[in-house]
C-alpha cells in the first residue's frame, strides 16, 4: 500500500532512537573539533570571524609584557578547545637549564637574559644563508595564535596559547638545498647572563634537531610570544621552537642559529643520556621512559592533587596531523 | 614540623604549580635527612662523649620511617592513583623504584621493633643485628636518589647526602676494624 508521506500513522511517524543511534561522545567531540577547524579555516568568512572572536576571547592577557597579537590559525590542530593553563603557572614552572635545574629557577634568574639586539644565524645547506634580525623574523610571515598542548617528558602537561608562525615559512624563505635532510637548532649559551651554563648538567650550547619533513610540518611553530604578549625570558625569549607532538625538550628556547645539515644532528639530551632520550622523542604513551611511565600525565593547575592523572595521547593528540610522518617507523626503537 | 608545613602547603595550594611532585620530592628529602640524623647519633655520641644523645636515636628512626611511609603514600596515591597493578609493574620494571621500595621494606621490621619490649623479646644481640639493616637501607636510599637524578646529571644534592652517609658508615667501619684488631692483638698477648 502506498503511504502518504504527509500523513504518517502513529507507529511510523517518529522512530525513537536506540542506543546505537546516539552519537558517541568521542565522535561528537571530533565533530566539534572539525567544526572549529572549518570555522577557523576555509569555510565562509562569517564563520571565521565568529571563530576568531571565540579564540581571542578565551585567551587571557596577563598584561605583564609588550603585547604581541596573533590572528586565528587555519592550521589543523592549532586550536585545541581545552582549558588554557594559567599564565602564572606557565611562566613559573619551567625547564630551562641555562638558568638552573629547579623548575622555579628560570623565573627567578632569567631576567638577566639580554634579548635586544637579537639575531638568528641561518647556516649550512641553504641557498640564502645569513643573519636575520628579530624584527625581520617577526615580519617574515603573519603571526598566528596557536593553542597547543605541551607535554613534558617528565609527565606533566600544559595548554599554552603561543604566538608565531609555521617554521616552514622561514625554511621556504631560505631555500634549503636538496641534500639538507635535517635542521639543527642552536640556542644561546652565554655564561655572563646564564648562571646554569656554569654547571655541567649538559653540554652547552643546548642543541636540538628535526628531520626536514618534521620541520616543514605546519604545526611546527617558530614562536615569539604567548598569551598575546612577547615571550617571557624564562619561556625562551625572544624566539623559540614549539613542536607540540614531541616532548617539550625538543622545543628549543632562545634560538641563535638554525643550521641545515645532511646528517641527523646529535641533540643535547640524546648526547647526555641516549638510552633515555631519543632523537625523535615523539609523545608516545606506549614507550616508557626508563625511569617512569609515559602512559599518563598531570595537567598543571587543573588536575587536583588527588585526581587521577589523565591518559597521554599518541603524538600528544596530534596523530591525525603528524602520524603519516612516521608511517612504517618502529617507534619503540626510534623513540 | 616539616610535615605540618607540607600539610599546610597542600591544603592552601602553596606548593607551586605541581604540588604532587613537590610532596613526593619533599617527603623523600625528609626521609633522607632523618636517616642521616639517625645514623649520626652514635658517631656524635662517641666522638663528642655525649651519651644522652642516644635517647633521640629512636625518635629520629621513627621519623625516618614516618617520612618514608608518606613518601610511598604520595607516590602511590598522587602519582599512581592507587592503581595497584600499575604500581606493582612500576616497582618490578624500574630499578630506581625497586631500590627505593626495597629500602622501605627493609626499614619496616626496624620500625616495628623500635620499642623497649621488642629488644627484650628479641634479645639485645639479635635486635642489634636486625637493626644493622639500616646500613643497607642507607646505601639503597642514596642509590635510589642517585638514579632518580641520573637522567639529568644533577648530582649536587645526591653527593651531599651520599657524602654524609658515607662518612657515617665509614666511621663505623673504621671503628669496628680498629676494635677487631685490638681484640686480636689482645688475644695474642694473652
Amino acid at each position: 500500500m502506498h503511504r502518504n508521506l504527509f500523513s504518517r500513522s502513529s507507529d511510523s511517524g517518529f522512530t525513537h532512537p536506540t542506543i546505537g543511534d546516539v552519537t558517541p561522545q568521542s565522535l561528537y567531540l571530533q565533530r566539534r573539533e572539525w567544526l572549529r577547524q572549518v570555522a577557523a579555516g576555509a569555510a565562509g568568512l562569517s564563520l571565521a570571524a565568529w571563530g576568531a572572536r571565540e579564540a581571542i576571547a578565551q585567551v587571557p592577557h596577563p598584561g605583564k609584557l609588550a603585547p604581541l597579537a596573533g590572528g586565528v590559525s587555519r592550521v589543523s590542530g592549532a586550536n585545541t578547545i581545552e582549558k588554557i593553563t594559567s599564565y602564572a603557572d606557565a611562566s613559573s614552572y619551567n625547564n630551562y637549564y641555562e638558568f638552573g635545574t629547579d623548575k622555579s629557577d628560570p623565573a627567578k634568574y632569567a631576567h638577566t637574559l639580554q634579548t635586544k639586539p637579537w639575531s638568528v644565524e641561518i647556516e649550512g645547506l641553504v641557498k640564502k644563508p645569513g643573519r636575520m634580525d628579530l624584527d625581520d623574523l617577526l615580519k617574515l610571515s603573519p603571526l598566528e595564535e596557536r593553542i597547543y598542548r605541551l607535554r613534558c617528558v617528565e609527565g606533566w602537561s600544559m595548554v599554552i596559547p603561543w604566538v608565531g608562525y609555521s617554521l616552514a615559512e622561514l625554511i621556504k624563505r631560505v631555500e634549503p638545498l636538496g641534500n639538507a635532510k635535517y635542521v639543527e637548532f642552536v640556542t644561546l649559551a652565554d655564561p655572563k647572563t646564564m648562571l646554569g651554563v656554569h654547571s655541567r648538567v649538559l653540554d652547552w650550547p643546548y642543541v636540538e634537531g628535526l628531520r626536514m619533513d618534521e620541520a616543514m610540518h605546519p604545526l611546527a611553530l617558530l614562536s615569539f610570544g604567548m598569551y598575546g604578549e612577547v615571550l617571557p625570558n624564562q619561556n625562551g625569549a625572544p624566539v623559540r621552537l614549539v613542536v607540540p607532538w614531541k616532548y617539550g625538550f625538543k622545543s628549543a628556547k632562545s634560538l641563535v642559529k638554525i643550521r641545515f645539515v645532511e646528517k641527523q644532528p646529535v641533540n643535547s639530551w640524546g648526547r647526555s643520556a641516549p638510552q633515555e632520550y631519543g632523537f625523535y622523542s615523539n609523545v608516545n604513551p606506549n614507550v616508557d621512559h626508563p625511569r617512569w611511565s609515559q602512559a599518563s600525565e598531570r595537567r598543571i593547575g587543573e588536575d587536583g592533587l588527588f585526581a587521577k592523572k589523565r591518559k597521554t595521547l599518541m603524538f600528544n593528540g596530534y596523530e591525525a596531523q603528524v602520524g603519516q610522518l612516521y608511517a612504517g617507523m618502529d617507534l619503540k626503537k626510534l623513540y | 614540623m616539616p610535615f605540618a608545613w607540607l600539610f599546610w602547603g597542600a591544603a592552601n595550594n602553596a606548593l607551586g604549580a605541581n604540588p604532587a611532585e613537590y610532596l613526593i620530592r619533599a617527603t623523600g628529602d625528609w626521609t633522607l635527612r632523618f636517616l642521616c640524623l639517625t645514623l649520626a647519633v652514635t658517631p656524635l655520641r662517641v666522638t663528642l662523649g655525649l651519651p644522652e644523645l642516644l635517647k633521640h636515636r629512636r625518635m629520629f628512626g621513627r621519623f625516618t620511617y614516618f617520612y618514608v611511609v608518606l613518601h610511598l603514600l604520595c607516590y602511590s596515591w598522587l602519582d599512581m592513583g592507587f592503581e595497584w597493578a600499575d604500581i606493582a609493574r612500576d616497582i618490578a620494571k624500574r630499578p630506581f623504584i625497586l631500590v627505593g621500595f626495597s629500602a622501605f621494606v627493609l626499614l619496616t621490621p626496624l620500625a616495628a621493633t623500635s620499642f623497649n619490649r621488642a629488644i627484650r623479646w628479641l634479645g639485645a644481640k639479635r635486635w642489634q643485628r636486625l637493626h644493622r639493616t639500616v646500613y643497607v637501607v642507607a646505601v639503597l636510599a642514596v642509590l635510589h636518589f642517585f638514579w632518580m637524578r641520573a637522567g639529568k646529571n644533577n648530582f649536587a644534592e645526591v653527593f651531599v647526602y651520599g657524602f654524609v652517609l658515607f662518612v657515617l658508615l665509614a666511621w663505623r667501619l673504621v671503628r669496628s676494624s680498629f676494635w677487631l684488631r685490638f681484640v686480636r692483638l689482645s688475644d695474642f698477648t694473652r
